[in-house]
């Protein structure tokens, strides 16, 4: 592989960038433990998390739309589970299902929405975030008179959700599949052919004969249910549901996708590249505790990478353009 | 005589009271090109619509090969054989060469949710299509759009078209955004894809283009048709005050 090639992928600059990042909190954060089994644990665990939600938004955010409504449906999901298990009583299973379909409900609702206003969907899912987020808060106060409700034991989903090695999840695993699966999506099939000509011009896609609203319709339903997949196994994990969490992944996921190469404009990115995206989000707020500075820094410091992913990418793209093959 | 592939026998549009086509009628044929010409708003992109199925005629009737037509989508005009190259020709710039030529008929090979893209098949075959359409240029299949020139481009989307089964091929000013060389290009295709049999509308507002290769010609001006006239009927003076409405063209320009 030559130089040129290599520049023009997408996942490049996130993979440099990922390696710079890795090796600069390894070395002022190693000596306390940065680099350790704990330490790689932790900033494993916080990109699978992330990740099995950010793949998906990186196939709609190529498709040329955003969903900000995932963080609060990993909060409803949570919820959802725990209020079945302890409250009603329900078997796990009964939770699970519900809380997944409750995914489904929201990217099919996301989906509609977008496709009957014609407003830009990254202010159609903010809403929808605050919706559900709201709804799930004014339910779980009206029926168990509080945000959080504890799981007691969750039996065989705590295998599924919650087997740990040397602290580390199987969210790794099932972000390894989610990854897995989406690469094949977009790179193989043709629905993944139809996902980047969305992006890359909706009126010229739809002119060829693509389904544009089957396409994203699918891919919402596909962010709704990894996050409410992510709002399971975080209860489970926890032994409790919190109606209020997930808000951080709300514009978390979005973020990994950019800074992993995906074009805020659509039509250009991968799967790899958000993968990348995710570890570089996990090295610097976990790395950041090892180093011992203040952790406060850490949002400065994404925000700062964001600006340098979106100039990167749009370079990126440019040069892709230019250049013969 | 041979059938002719679209005719239009008296059609008429109009929006809302708006009158945009009126009395039309058109023959086109296998192997000919037929160039549709006039000024801006003279009524060309209607009847591009009603041949290609976007609108339907308000009166008046739509034939395919002596068949009276009544097209409800442009999907229903597309597989009786009625290709349309839009004026951008709706290629996707950030994507490769074959994976365009396929978009939306990705060839797949794989049984189930094993079933995937056949890329070497779509790479093979999207090259061949593209180089007898004559291009000389090296092209890659793995190669952007975005790279490639307009007249690149033309070929490109000509080609799919005619490979999924285009036997009457619209084109609407393929050559309106380029230049000079590139037009030539795109000139040297059309007459290619005529060889091939397949029936042309080319719809253009540069005289010398159509009376370069066209075999028919019909002049629209404010929704009718002012004349009809064969290859060599007409000289490239007398079309070009036809299309402004028969105002003195050549003396305006000359300052006479």
């Amino acid at each position: 592989m030559e130089l040129g090639y290599l520049l023009r992928q997408t996942w490049f600059g996130a993979f440099l960038a990922a390696i710079f990042v890795y090796i600069f909190f390894a070395f002022f954060g190693g000596a306390n433990g940065f680099t350790s089994i704990g330490g790689t644990a932790g900033w494993l665990n916080t990109a699978a998390e992330l990740g099995i939600i950010a793949v998906p938004i990186g196939l709609l955010m190529i498709a040329g739309e955003f969903d900000l409504s995932t963080g609060s449906v990993v909060g409803a999901a949570s919820i959802i589970v725990a209020m079945c298990t302890s409250f009603f009583g329900f078997p796990v299973i009964v939770g699970i299902f519900l809380a997944l379909a409750m995914g489904v409900g929201v990217g099919l609702f996301n989906a509609a929405l977008v496709h009957k206003t014609s407003v830009p969907s990254f202010i159609v899912t903010l809403a929808t975030n605050f919706i559900v987020a709201g709804t799930a808060l004014a339910l779980s106060r009206v029926l168990s008179g509080s945000s959080t409700v504890s799981i007691p034991d969750a039996g065989w989903a705590e295998v599924v959700f919650a087997t740990r090695w040397n602290q580390m999840y199987i969210s790794i695993i099932w972000w390894i599949a989610a990854t897995a699966l989406a690469t094949w999506v977009l790179k193989a099939t043709p629905f993944g052919n139809w996902i980047f000509a969305i992006g890359g011009s909706n009126d010229s896609a739809q002119r060829a004969g693509v389904p544009i609203w089957r396409v994203k319709r699918l891919l919402y339903v596909w962010t709704g249910v990894s996050a409410a997949l992510v709002g399971v196994m975080t209860a489970i994990q926890f032994n409790q549901g919190n109606a209020v969490a997930g808000q951080s992944y709300v514009f978390q996921t979005a973020i990994a996708a950019v800074i992993g190469g995906v074009l805020l404009t659509g039509g250009f990115g991968s799967v790899i590249g958000v993968v990348f995206g995710c570890i570089i989000y996990g090295t610097i707020t976990i790395g950041l505790f090892y180093t011992g500075w203040p952790t406060d820094w850490s949002q400065a410091f994404i925000g700062s990478l964001l600006v340098v992913a979106v100039l990167a990418n749009n370079a990126i793209r440019d040069f892709a353009l230019k250049s013969k093959n | 005589m041979t059938t002719p592939l679209i005719s239009l026998k008296n059609v008429t549009k109009s929006y809302s009271g708006m009158i945009a086509l009126s009395g039309i009628n058109i023959d086109t044929y296998p192997g000919e090109i037929h160039c549709l010409l006039g000024d801006n708003g003279a009524g060309k992109s209607t009847l591009i619509k009603i041949m290609s199925g976007v609108v339907q005629p308000t009166s008046g009737e739509v034939y395919w090969k002596d068949k009276s037509v009544h097209f409800k989508s442009p999907k229903e005009a597309q597989d009786l054989g009625i290709g349309t190259v839009h004026q951008d020709v709706g290629l996707i710039p950030m994507m490769s060469v074959a994976r365009n030529f396929f978009l939306a008929n990705e060839p797949t090979k794989g049984w189930g949710p094993f079933r995937r893209i056949d890329h070497s098949k779509a790479r093979e075959i999207s090259i061949s299509r593209i180089k007898s359409m004559g291009v000389s240029r090296e092209i890659a299949a793995d190669q952007l759009v975005g790279t490639m020139s307009g007249g690149e481009r033309q070929a490109i989307a000509i080609s799919r078209a005619v490979y999924f089964g285009a036997r009457f091929l619209i084109l609407d000013e393929p050559t309106a955004a380029l230049g000079v060389k590139e037009s030539s290009v795109v000139i040297d295709l059309v007459k290619q894809t005529k060889s091939t049999g397949t029936g042309i509308l080319l719809i253009t507002h540069n005289a010398t283009h159509a009376l370069s290769v066209g075999d028919r010609f019909t002049v629209l001006t404010q929704g009718q048709v002012v004349d009809q006239f064969k290859r060599g009927e007409r000289t490239r003076e007398q079309l070009l005050d036809l299309m402004s409405g028969g105002v003195k063209v050549e003396s305006v320009l000359n300052g006479r």
